[in-house]
């Protein structure tokens, strides 16, 4: 992971690059995400059924990979994906899977 | 001549004609004419008006798109906006090719109240989430989705 790969996936995007969350097909919260550490933390904010409603679409994992160029959070949100987790349990997931990602490209930048 | 809000005076003639294309606008001058009682040239001279004066704004045709075989969702999205950017809003939301019909409204909040059309669920979403959301000053969007339509008419105007 080099500085300059670390410091383009965390970069602040445009509007409309940001991710935004929905409860449900046109159901916008108000709540978006203009970075990856934006992101790591609305989702310990946002409804959990927000979560579950992205999540299961892969829209997170489409987002990390088409948006941010985040190869290797793709393939995290992927596996957590096998574990099948709802509710809370997809939050902690989700939380510990993009934090610790997050601290990794923090520290190599 | 010019009304007030740019309205334009008609007369009781006017109106039985645009009655009578409300009814049906494939009717021939001489069909609404004989009807009236008046030439089909005066007819056509008064529609020709209100064309030129705006009052006609434009010929169309509905088609049923059920009937064509063309699948289809409709839904009525509620935007909530910032009350400084919902006039740009509603711009931006009226040059889509989705949207259908954009309302404002202002009662507790200023709503801006839209009429979408997408192919499928799918794709009424990625309309919202990539063109609509993402538009300065949107707060929050709520849409039902429109599952069954029990009737659709446009006003029929009666004014004597």
């Amino acid at each position: 992971m080099t500085p300059l790969y670390s410091s383009r996936i965390l970069r602040t995007l445009s509007r409309e690059n940001a991710f935004y969350f929905f409860t449900s097909v046109g159901n916008y919260t108000g709540q978006r995400a203009m970075s990856l550490e934006e992101f790591a933390n609305k989702i310990r904010q946002i409804p959990t059924s927000s979560l579950e409603f992205h999540f299961y679409r892969g829209d997170f994992e489409k987002w990390a990979d088409e948006v941010l160029e985040d190869t290797e959070l793709t393939k995290r949100m992927r596996s957590v994906k096998l574990l099948e987790p709802a509710g809370n349990n997809l939050r902690n997931q989700l939380d510990f899977a993009v934090s610790k990602h997050l601290e990794e490209l923090k520290s190599a930048e | 001549m010019k009304l007030k809000n740019q309205a334009v005076s008609l007369d009781s003639l006017d109106w039985k004609i645009l009655e009578a294309l409300q009814e049906n606008s494939k009717q021939t001058y001489s069909e609404i004419g004989r009807r009236l009682g008046v030439a089909h040239s005066t007819v056509y001279d008064r529609i020709r008006k209100m064309e030129k004066s705006g009052v006609i704004k434009r010929w169309t045709v509905e088609f049923d798109l059920e009937k064509l075989g063309i699948d289809y969702v409709t839904a009525c999205m509620t935007v909530y906006t910032d009350p400084k950017e919902s006039e740009n809003v509603a711009n931006a939301l009226s040059e889509a090719k989705e949207v259908l019909e954009v309302s404002m409204s202002l009662s507790e909040e200023l709503l801006i109240i839209v009429k979408v059309i997408a192919r499928n669920q799918d794709e009424l979403h990625t309309f919202i989430a990539r063109r609509v959301a993402p538009l300065q000053g949107v707060m929050r969007i709520r849409t039902s989705i429109v599952t069954k339509k029990i009737k659709e008419e446009r006003i029929l105007i009666n004014k004597k």
